[in-house]
């Protein structure tokens, strides 16, 4: 396809939708002037107009899959034939899924906990210095770049290169420098979790950060004077105040960067792609979607553990959504 | 609060710490893609931004350029071209003492000639007798070589490896699959919001519950509607359509959620006016509705397009790898991969891939952090 065609097809695909919305509006509007009957008519008419695109993007890409994912996974691997709980089974017994939960869970023990707390610590700090804003820009920064992206930075501070050779990697640069070996650390097993994690908590702070730098401005100035007044040092003001002031938005910073880190692919993908025992849920589906011709019982199992994960968030939402309905 | 105090240092340095520990690896990519292809494998970045001593041999002209000059033989020349800033600290004539002399010193042959160097590399080689060699003699320098950046890498990569082409690729999965959810959406929206009818409550429960839902979910049954679809009709099932409409899927429930809460934050009475003017809901909807929605619509389209620009799940799963649709992490990646060792390709690349979300956050910051607040205040 060359670029000429590509512009073409891209300002078609748009005008499609704006034409389709602008013109079945129109046919309505010139018919339901006249009278109020059909007024009311024309305006049913419209409901099903404005929703029914939306709603069968949704239907497609979102209703039907969770549904036909569920099933798939009581079927072999080309979806035809019903094999109970035959994949389910596999994932228990399978060690490469065991190895996959496990890091999952680590994942979000610490990404979603370090970020945070970062992210609070650093928009606390920074809300308190003239050149605050820069320092939260930049911190910041990370959370506009692609994960494959921050992969690619990251090499620099990773990479390895034997002992006879001048190191490129910043952090083998300054072990080497200090005295020790240099390490080829995405390749430790265990450990590479955690350099790999690094990656992902230096991107999420950013986001951590901005949500609670707009928080802290909703913190009455009167209390924060009071308790200085009072003699409180910066540290006490923190953790009496301005913690259990937050604490709604920590909780919900803290389920954001959970719901971001349980689908994390691209970084595994990227940097290991699941060697050396760094692999996790998204990569392990990944893997089963193509390996061997693909497996989607295998691959549905495993989108359906990670959808459990996202389980009591959801009911967690739609119970504060019913809440607010009734007020 | 003017007040110095050694717990408001404290924290300032706390924070720098924090900000060069942020800093450093973007940084240090940034350098390695300005810097020489050969020096990016030989040695770290950071080397590149002081000034480095290095150890060269230069060979001076022969017996061909000698002219006679106040009773000796000279051949003037230059060891090096003077664009990069070098200059030489000291040098040799063997091999053996490389850093026997100053410049400004006479060094003596053992055939009695004599060489002056300056430090750009200029010198004078005299003889009282007549210079017979065709070939001149070593010269061992050491010099002091400034950091020297170069956009040589970025000229090779947008052209000749595919990063060009996979950049304008990215730019059309990404435009339409920001633009088409916020068309489709805003009308979504604005039915929850403002129109009643029968199921509105339950399509808005689904939308909240379908925020969360992983795009795992629904990777393996579209691949196999894709799939169907193109044996059916007996085209490419896997093209640029298809990935839009599937963004267009995957980042619905959040536009429609963020543009619906915004909708709602607007005075009912000024819908009521309108209707009682007798203008259509499509009246109101372009004449109100998006006039006093830019600001949102600009907050969700950054969001909307920068999860497209930098994603690779989708781009991998609904493309196929070749030329002329592979996206750019999906680019990025296959490099990571195969051209490990070819930094400059990798880091140039990387960097190009950076250049539009860098620029949506350092012009757009402001709606940008709007975006993410709104979306996150409700979970």
């Amino acid at each position: 396809m060359t670029i000429l065609n590509l512009v073409f097809i891209v300002f078609l695909g748009i005008l499609f939708f704006i034409a389709y919305f602008h013109i079945s509006n129109y046919i309505l509007d010139i018919y339901g002037h006249k009278t109020l009957k059909r007024y009311n008519f024309e305006n049913s008419i419209r409901v099903i107009v404005f929703i029914t695109p939306a709603f069968i993007v949704l239907f497609i890409f979102i209703l039907y899959p969770v549904f036909e994912t569920i099933r798939l996974s009581f079927y072999d691997k080309f979806g035809r034939e019903f094999v109970g709980l035959y994949n389910y089974k596999w994932a228990v017994n399978d060690p490469e899924f065991r190895r996959s939960i496990l890091n999952n869970l680590v994942w979000l023990l610490v990404v979603p906990t370090l970020s945070t707390f970062f992210g609070l610590v650093i928009a606390n700090l920074a809300d308190r210095i003239w050149w605050g804003s820069i320092a939260k820009s930049i911190i910041f920064m990370p959370m506009a770049i692609s994960f494959v992206g921050a992969g690619v930075i990251w090499k620099f501070i990773y990479e390895y290169r034997g002992p006879e050779n001048t190191q490129i990697g910043l952090l083998n640069a300054i072990i080497v420098s200090l005295g020790y070996e240099p390490q080829a650390w995405l390749t430790i097993p265990m450990w590479n979790n955690f350099f790999l994690m690094a990656i992902m908590i230096w991107i999420q702070t950013g986001l951590a950060l901005v949500i609670f730098s707009a928080a802290l401005r909703s913190i009455p100035k009167e209390m924060l004077e009071a308790a200085r007044i009072d003699g409180a040092s910066e540290l006490k003001i923190f953790f009496s105040i301005i913690i259990p002031y937050l604490e709604q938005t920590i909780l919900v910073i803290w389920t954001l960067i959970t719901i971001i880190v349980l689908r994390i692919f691209d970084i595994i993908f990227a940097m290991t792609n699941g060697e050396w025992q760094t692999g996790v849920l998204a990569n392990l589906m990944y893997d089963w979607m193509f390996r061997g011709g693909g497996d989607s019982g295998r691959g549905s199992v495993l989108a359906i553990v990670i959808m459990i994960g996202v389980i009591p968030i959801l009911a967690w939402n739609l119970y504060k959504h019913r809440q607010e309905q009734k007020i | 609060m003017k007040k110095f105090s050694i717990s408001s240092l404290l924290s300032q340095l706390l924070l720098l710490f924090f900000v060069i520990i942020w800093i450093i690896p973007t940084f240090g990519l940034f350098i390695s893609s300005l810097r020489d292809k050969d020096l990016l494998a030989i040695s770290g970045w950071w080397t590149s931004l002081t000034t480095t001593e290095v150890n060269e041999i230069y060979r001076m002209s022969g017996m061909e350029s000698q002219i006679e000059e106040d009773g000796y033989f000279k051949i003037k020349g230059k060891l090096f071209e003077d664009n990069s800033g070098k200059k030489i600290e000291s040098f040799g004539i063997t091999s053996k003492k490389i850093n026997e002399f100053n410049i400004g010193d006479i060094a003596i042959f053992k055939d009695e000639s004599e060489v002056l160097l300056d430090e750009d590399g200029n010198y004078e080689w005299r003889s009282r007798t007549e210079f017979k060699k065709k070939k001149g003699k070593r010269l061992f320098t050491t010099s002091l070589s400034p950091p020297a950046f170069t956009f040589e890498n970025y000229r090779e990569v947008l052209f000749k490896e595919g990063i060009g082409r996979a950049f304008v690729n990215t730019m059309a999965v990404a435009l339409p699959s920001t633009l088409i959810p916020l068309i489709i959406c805003s009308f979504f929206a604005y039915s929850l919001t403002w129109m009643k009818f029968y199921g509105r409550d339950t399509l808005l429960a689904i939308i909240i519950a379908s925020l969360v839902v992983p795009l795992q979910m629904s990777l393996i049954p579209i691949l196999t509607i894709y799939n169907d679809f193109g044996a059916l009709f007996g085209v490419a099932a896997k093209s640029y359509p298809g990935v839009w409409m599937a963004h267009t899927g995957f980042g619905l429930a959040s536009t429609t959620f963020l543009l619906r809460n915004f909708l709602k934050s607007l005075p009912n009475e000024m819908m009521e006016a309108a209707k009682v003017d007798g203008a259509s809901h499509y009246d109101i909807f372009l004449r109100i509705i998006i006039p006093l929605s830019i600001p949102a619509f600009a907050s969700i389209f950054i969001l909307q397009f920068l999860w497209c620009w930098n994603d690779l799940l989708v781009g991998l799963v609904f493309l196929d790898q070749v030329p002329s649709e592979i996206i750019l992490t999906a680019k990025l990646k296959e490099l990571l991969g195969s051209r490990g060792e070819n930094w400059e390709i990798l880091t140039t690349g990387a960097f190009v891939s950076m250049t539009v979300p860098l620029f949506i956050f350092f012009a757009l910051q402001r709606y940008f952090i709007r975006g993410l607040v709104a979306g996150s205040v409700k979970g």
